[in-house]
């Protein structure tokens, strides 16, 4: 409609002959009941040895049995406080800003609790200058209920009590003879730790402190160093950028520490007729490449030398670029704009390269870029590669007398791990402060782990001069003690943490509880820390500043690669692996893959086909993958799935950090492959030889579910800034029309409506507006709806068996063709019979991504209202499609019906259920359940509800406070975790609110709106920017 | 579950019947018993001081029973007697200004305030001598020698009473036997008489008995089983729909709590201990610490409470102390040093209003917002010694009153505007929950 755009989200579906895509168009469940299973199996029934009256015996016991242990009902007991907290109702939720800080993702977040214990987390609007809230930070209070998390001190590995850890510490750290003690910690990023440090060093002797980041940004800490005298990472502000340039920087995913989202997003709707640009160089597809106006794919060392042509032009040198000619084009498009756009424009890397860093800079500054803050750095990344390699040394070298490990895990993330565990156990004294027996844990003598940072204390300096606070919401679930209270035992000093903490902050122009509440302090503070720690840390890593010329040369000698060029990146799900055993981020479907539960190998079509290796959907609509062994130099990796992405850069392969991890993660988590043993020299970036191995792999991948019965030409709206601003709306956002008395009518005209209208004028009635330019696809909104919703886990099995439970979905199309005059064209031109799968194979090299989150659009003409036979969907007249749990019978007619397919089925019991061994089957983890969510039953439907339960409370409290309720106040979890600003929910019967204005945009479009059921959902039509100057 | 109601039944019966036998003579006794004893009680303390009792236990009821008691130790200490322990003018100059005296550094003074500590008396420059000699009149006021029980003769002769209606029915039961056995040996001589006299006794026809005229009657027993499956489908729906109801439950609770005399005689407002129904999904079972609000100085109930009652015959004064004292043990609240030990013990309640899971309700909105008395759907909690659930709490009892009852919307801005619209739309000033939507599932399903 909008444009000729073929979608896609499968490579199955480009096969026109396919018998499954058939099949999944019309099957909404792709499985059938496994009856056949068991009936069909004549040995296991001959087998068995209950006869048939025996049998009968049975069902005839249990009735009776059940139906009298029914008649007497079971004794509840209730048990109130002895003394009541006073800030503790019961049943109602206090809110809490704290800062998540776990060396990898930083957050000031805003925790919601409910009789004391935090259920989940939102985002601290009061700090949204900091960046956004990923799928991770929404997911780490569900690590917190870790019933793989350590309960107390340990020596040698029986339980011990802090004292006696304490005492034989002190002792022996006093007396190493001359040995160094090492703390080996995450990034803090905290001033008061730096200065507890500092003081810890004057009171031992010889103290060494390295930070070791599991995935280092260190050349771009170098380069900045080099450049401006601090070990920082420049902070970008997109909101107003007008051209983006990236190469090989995944903005959007965890680049330079990430939560960049917000603002780009900002720059991305169209206002005025203007939006920025975007172009992205990578050899993965990332989330940033599928965001950007044109995609660009490009192997690591081909990168390299785009970033120094792309330098030479913006300084206005030779435009040699040395690349491919198509290559060589996109990069002088793109300098080019870069140099017009000036200081609106910004260019970004995330080639791993201390010259690529520098000259990322230099450009920067050439073209004066006031998109970038080097005033103000990010401090979330302080590791330094050399120091870690220079321990590991020392350690084998038998210096190191100590070693103090706090928030890393280097026995799993180490690429030289070997070395490590050599050098470790000539270490005496080896001490681990973390949460978890991990890995490096086990290697050590004495466990002294660490409360999670719910139930901590501390300070975090997230951009230089900007002090986020972390403060408990709960009691410390365990006899942990923070790292920083086991220092300050140490040095002898009798404070709490706590007290060590305010004191510090003493003399702020804010109060401590004002900082408390606000979660930070905003503006330039300087805590009373001691002696600047980062000098140490710095000296060891002077690499002596990088000229630009040098750097340039350095860039350009950059030959081809032997091999397939690997880059390792952090999955949006998993990170750096940290939170490996939380089930929510491991049900989480990658926003690109579709995939869940494992990591595998991404490769081009092109190299998998010189490969032998395949993929395949099996009849059930199933993901298979080959398997290939990884070698590099001497570390091999076998049997690494293999997953074909369109859009991956040929010759280029991509592996996720963060997998594979074994100690204290649950059998049904340990899945995936280990890949930072290819992680060399921390670098992203190697040389991999790849050889096919025998077997397929079990993918969990959801991106064959939920068709849209074939009709998927206008799901997702695409058009470009030109038509946008040129055209008349019903160019590239038209309304359907349907045949009325001879003559076409619009579908929103009255006749074009064979149902009655329920009356909703009256009160409040909901609508959400999800605007698909300013999506990202982060799934930010996914494990809010997960926590918020008691969403059950269903386990990487049934993911496959497309029985995922998430009410809320992150569809992810593909399109083909790099512009639409292209495909157009193409389409034209070619043999009508030929278009369709041509067109889909060139598209296949570089397809164009769009998002689009999919919920129940609450239809004011719900077709699943109608068919269900007991009446248990009804529709309120706030416009919420209600499903009422204990009324379904499980019929499941109304998934059948419904043509979004956003309908979940509970096929089993997911809760207390050993068969489904996650959160919700032991006592820790239902510690995070929503006491106002009804956790459902076996044999049951649900669905989004549009988070009922929070619209319900915000209209009881304006009648509680009798007041009218004020626009911005109605939200669901989906679009409280939006912090890119796509989803907006509100009350349309409020004049003048936002949601109306969104409404009334000419952007805006229904899905699928010519079947006529009136979606109480809305989208915005995607603009892309694709002006080439 | 529901044996508490029922349980003291057999011994109610008991006590009316002795109250039958028994009345006139035993009331008689009892208002003399009274009427002596009071007389008694003012003799001996006019007699023994210059004040006057009555106005001083008016005065120190006012002034002096938040801290102190007669008999035993409170915040302060016990005041039984201190006219003997005490100077009168050390007394005076005390009770008008402690402070005063403390400051000018008299040792006694100094050791008392130490003793408890340092918490300082009140001071009551307001108290004449007069006024003081007065209270202390009544601070000599010796304690009453624990009253026999106006009821206690009565209980025996109520447990007599028990005995003599059994052998009344043991009798009666034996006269029947013996009537019973009279009529058949009666009748057998009768029918020897007429025998031997050759009387001839008519034959009975033999008819065709009854059970087989009616398997015959083939439309009959059709009409019957068709009333017989009525019946019992009847009676099974009426069974099988009070399964999971729990209108009455009445558990027995660790601490015998009396509703009666805390929101009854007492008068306190429900909400002042069920604080969270304001503003809360749950009203809340209240913590201990609320309970010791008022409990850290009223360590045994009065008198009245279980004297003038007339649902508690069966709960004695001892008994309801003994109830305190368990929530002392809880709290772990020793009177004695009126200190905690910090050693306490959660108390489990039996939960008597359970809702399902996936039934949402919210006190605040039915108690702050709609104003609904806590009475409506709890019932007489006021008259409750034992706390029952009075309403079965089924959707249907939901919905009947979502029908019935207008929302409470004056004085509220939240509701002018759907108030406008809603009673345009239905023509009525008044609207019920229903009209406002309350009737949606998804209301309190999810």
């Amino acid at each position: 409609m909008s444009s000729n755009k073929k979608y896609w989200k499968s490579v199955e579906e480009l096969n026109e002959n396919s018998s499954i895509v058939e099949a999944l168009k019309q099957n909404e469940f792709a499985q059938e009941i496994p009856m056949d299973e068991f009936l069909g199996d004549k040995d296991s029934l001959d087998a068995s040895s209950t006869t048939r009256r025996d049998f009968l015996k049975y069902v005839g016991f249990s009735t009776a049995a059940a139906t009298l242990a029914a008649c007497e009902g079971p004794v509840n007991k209730s048990i109130p406080y002895v003394v009541a907290p006073e800030r503790i109702t019961a049943g109602k939720a206090d809110y809490y800003a704290t800062t998540m800080a776990d060396g990898f993702d930083f957050a000031s977040v805003l925790v919601k609790t409910r009789e004391g214990r935090p259920i989940k987390i939102e985002n601290n609007k009061l700090a949204a200058s900091l960046g956004g809230n990923n799928a991770r930070v929404h997911a780490s209070v569900l690590s917190m209920y870790d019933t793989k998390r350590l309960q107390g001190p340990k020596i040698d590995g029986a339980d011990a009590s802090w004292e006696e850890l304490d005492s034989q510490l002190g002792d022996k750290l006093k007396n190493l003879g001359g040995k160094s003690i090492v703390l080996l910690t995450q990034t803090f990023a905290s001033p008061s730790t730096s200065k507890l440090i500092s003081e810890f060093s004057a009171a031992y002797p010889n103290v060494k402190h390295v930070v070791y980041d599991a995935v280092s940004e260190n050349d771009a800490l170098d380069a900045f160093e080099s450049k401006f005298g601090m070990r920082a990472l420049p902070d970008y502000d997109f909101s107003e950028a007008e051209v983006i340039i990236s190469v090989g920087a995944d903005i959007l995913g965890d680049w330079q520490g990430g939560g960049f989202g917000p603002s780009y997003s900002k720059s991305r709707v169209p206002k005025n007729g203007k939006m920025s640009r975007h172009v992205q160089f990578e050899a993965n597809m990332t989330l940033s490449g599928a965001n950007a106006d044109k995609r660009v794919p490009m192997t690591p060392s081909e990168q390299k030398k785009a970033v120094a042509a792309i330098q030479r032009i913006v300084a206005g040198g030779s435009s040699d670029t040395g690349l491919s000619p198509e290559l060589d084009e996109a990069v002088k498009n793109a300098a080019k704009q870069l140099k017009n756009a000036g200081s609106k424009g910004v260019f970004v890397t995330g080639v791993q390269d201390v010259n690529a860093q520098t000259v990322a800079l230099s450009i920067n500054e050439t073209i004066g870029s006031t998109i970038i803050d080097t005033q103000a750095p990010k401090m979330t990344r302080e590791g330094d590669a050399q120091a870690v390699q220079q321990l590991i040394q020392d350690m084998n070298a038998g210096s190191v007398g100590a070693v103090l490990i706090a928030g890393v895990n280097p026995a799993y993330s180490l690429p030289n791990v070997e070395a490590f565990k050599t050098g470790l156990e000539k270490v005496d004294v080896k001490v681990s402060f973390n949460m978890k027996e991990d890995e490096t844990g086990l290697l050590c003598n004495y466990l002294a782990p660490a409360p999670h940072y719910l139930e901590s204390w501390g300070d975090v300096e997230i951009k230089k001069g900007q002090i986020c606070l972390t403060q408990p919401t709960i009691r410390p679930l365990f006899n942990t003690r923070q790292f920083q209270d086991t220092l300050l035992a140490w040095v002898g000093q009798d404070v709490s943490y706590y007290d060590y903490l305010k004191n510090n902050w003493s003399n702020t122009s804010v109060s401590w509880n004002q900082a408390l509440h606000d979660g930070f302090v905003a503006g330039t503070v300087q805590a009373s820390t001691g002696e600047e720690e980062t000098a140490e840390v710095s000296s060891s890593s002077q690499n002596g500043a990088v000229s630009l010329s040098s750097a340039l040369a350095a860039l350009n000698q950059e030959g081809g690669a032997s091999g397939y060029e690997l880059t390792l990146y952090s999955s949006t799900g998993l990170g750096d692996g940290q939170q490996a055993n939380n089930p929510w981020l491991q049900e989480f479907p990658d926003p690109i893959t579709r995939t869940s539960w494992d990591n595998y190998l991404t490769m081009s079509k092109v190299d998998a086909d010189k490969l032998g290796v395949e993929n395949e959907i099996t009849s059930k609509g199933a993901l298979n993958g080959s398997y290939v062994n990884l070698t590099l130099d001497d570390v091999a990796l076998e049997n690494v799935p293999v997953y074909i992405q369109p859009g991956q850069a040929p010759g280029s392969v991509g592996l996720a950090l963060g997998y594979g991890k074994k100690a204290a993660v649950q059998e049904e988590m340990q899945v995936g492959v280990n890949a930072y043993p290819l992680y060399k020299e921390f670098s992203a970036t190697q040389s991999v030889q790849i050889e096919k191995a025998s077997g397929w792999h079990e993918f969990a991948c959801v991106q064959m579910q939920n068709t849209m019965a074939g009709r998927a030409d206008d799901i997702v709206r695409e058009t470009t800034l030109e038509i946008f601003n040129t055209k008349d709306v019903h160019a590239w956002n038209p309304v359907g029309e349907v045949d009325y008395n001879h003559s076409e009518i619009s579908v929103r005209d009255k006749n074009a409506d064979i149902w009655e209208s329920f009356d909703d004028t009256m009160g409040p009635h909901f609508n959400l507006s999800i605007d698909l330019n300013a999506c990202t696809g982060c799934g930010a909104c996914v494990i809010a709806c997960h926590a918020e919703n008691n969403v059950p886990v269903v386990g990487k099995q049934e993911v496959r068996n497309f029985r995922d439970m998430h009410w809320l979905r992150i569809d992810r199309y593909y399109s083909s063709a790099d512009t639409f005059e292209e495909e157009t064209k193409t389409l034209e031109e070619l043999p009508a019979f030929d278009s369709y799968s041509v067109v889909e194979k060139q598209s296949y090299d570089n397809p164009e991504v769009a998002f689009q989150p999919v919920m129940c659009q609450h239809c004011n003409h719900a077709p699943c209202e109608t068919v269900c036979p007991v009446a248990a969907i009804g529709h309120g007249r706030q416009g919420q499609n209600q499903m009422t749990y204990n009324r379904c019978v499980g019929t499941r007619y109304c998934a059948n019906n419904c043509p979004y397919k956003v309908r979940r089925f509970n096929w089993f019991l997911y809760s207390e259920n050993d068969e489904f061994d996650y959160n919700m089957n032991n006592d820790l983890g239902r510690m995070v359940l929503n006491p106002d969510v009804t956790v459902r039953s076996r044999g049951v439907m649900e669905k989004c509800s549009f988070c009922i339960q929070m619209t319900q409370k915000t209209i009881l409290d304006a009648k509680r406070e009798g007041r009218a309720v004020e626009d911005g106040e109605f939200a669901t979890a989906c679009s409280n975790a939006c912090d890119n600003g796509a989803i907006k929910f509100g009350d349309v019967n409020m004049e003048d609110s936002e949601i109306v204005a969104l409404k009334n945009d000419k952007r805006k479009y229904y899905l699928l709106e010519d079947i006529g059921v009136k979606p109480n959902v809305f989208y915005h039509v995607k603009v892309k920017n694709t002006a080439e100057v | 579950m529901k044996q508490g109601k029922y349980l003291n039944s057999a011994s109610r019966f008991s006590l009316i019947t002795l109250a039958l036998l028994l009345s006139f003579s035993s009331i008689v006794f009892a208002q003399e018993a009274t009427a002596d004893e009071g007389a008694a009680e003012s003799e001996t303390t006019a007699a023994a001081q210059g004040g006057d009792a009555a106005a001083g236990k008016a005065l120190f009821n006012a002034n002096c029973a938040a801290c102190h008691k007669l008999y035993s130790r409170a915040t302060g200490p016990e005041l039984y007697n201190v006219t003997e322990r005490r100077d009168r003018d050390w007394l005076y100059r005390w009770i008008k200004n402690n402070k005063e005296l403390r400051d000018s550094g008299d040792p006694e003074a100094i050791a008392i305030y130490e003793e408890y500590n340092q918490t300082a008396m009140n001071l009551f420059p307001q108290l004449t001598n007069a006024d003081i000699d007065d209270i202390l009149a009544y601070t000599d006021t010796p304690k009453p020698e624990p009253k026999a029980p106006v009821n206690a003769g009565g209980g025996a002769q109520g447990g007599g009473g028990g005995v003599s209606s059994t052998i009344i029915l043991a009798i009666l039961a034996v006269v029947l036997v013996m009537l019973v056995a009279v009529l058949f040996l009666v009748n057998n001589t009768l029918r020897k008489f007429a025998v031997a006299q050759g009387v001839e006794l008519p034959v009975k026809e033999s008819r065709k008995p009854i059970w087989k005229a009616f398997v015959e009657n083939q439309f009959l027993v059709l009409v019957c089983v068709i009333v017989l499956l009525l019946g019992g489908a009847y009676f099974a729906y009426g069974w099988m729909m009070q399964v999971g109801v729990d209108q009455g439950y009445q558990p027995i609770q660790p601490i015998h709590y009396s509703h009666r005399i805390h929101a009854g005689d007492n008068q306190i407002e429900c909400k002042y201990c069920h604080s969270s129904a304001r503003t809360s999904k749950t009203s809340g079972i209240p913590s201990l610490n609320v309970c010791m609000n008022c409990h850290k100085s009223i360590s045994e109930v009065a008198d009245q409470t279980s004297e003038f009652s007339s649902v508690t015959e069966d709960y004695s004064k001892e008994f309801y102390d003994k109830e305190i004292q368990k929530l002392y043990k809880a709290t772990g609240w020793d009177p004695a040093t009126q200190s905690y030990s910090g050693e306490t013990q959660a108390v489990e309640w039996v939960r008597i209003h359970k809702l399902p899971d996936f039934a949402y309700f919210n006190h605040s909105q039915h108690v702050s917002v709609a104003g609904v008395q806590c009475q409506t759907c709890h019932g007489p909690v006021e008259e409750m010694e034992i706390m029952y659930q009075n309403a079965p709490l089924t959707m249907g009892w939901c919905i009947n009153c979502h029908r019935e009852t207008d929302v409470k919307m004056d004085g509220n801005p939240y509701y002018e505007k759907i108030h406008e619209e809603l009673s345009k739309k239905y023509g009525v000033e008044q609207l019920t929950a229903a009209q406002m939507g309350g009737l949606e599932c998804g209301k309190c399903h999810y």
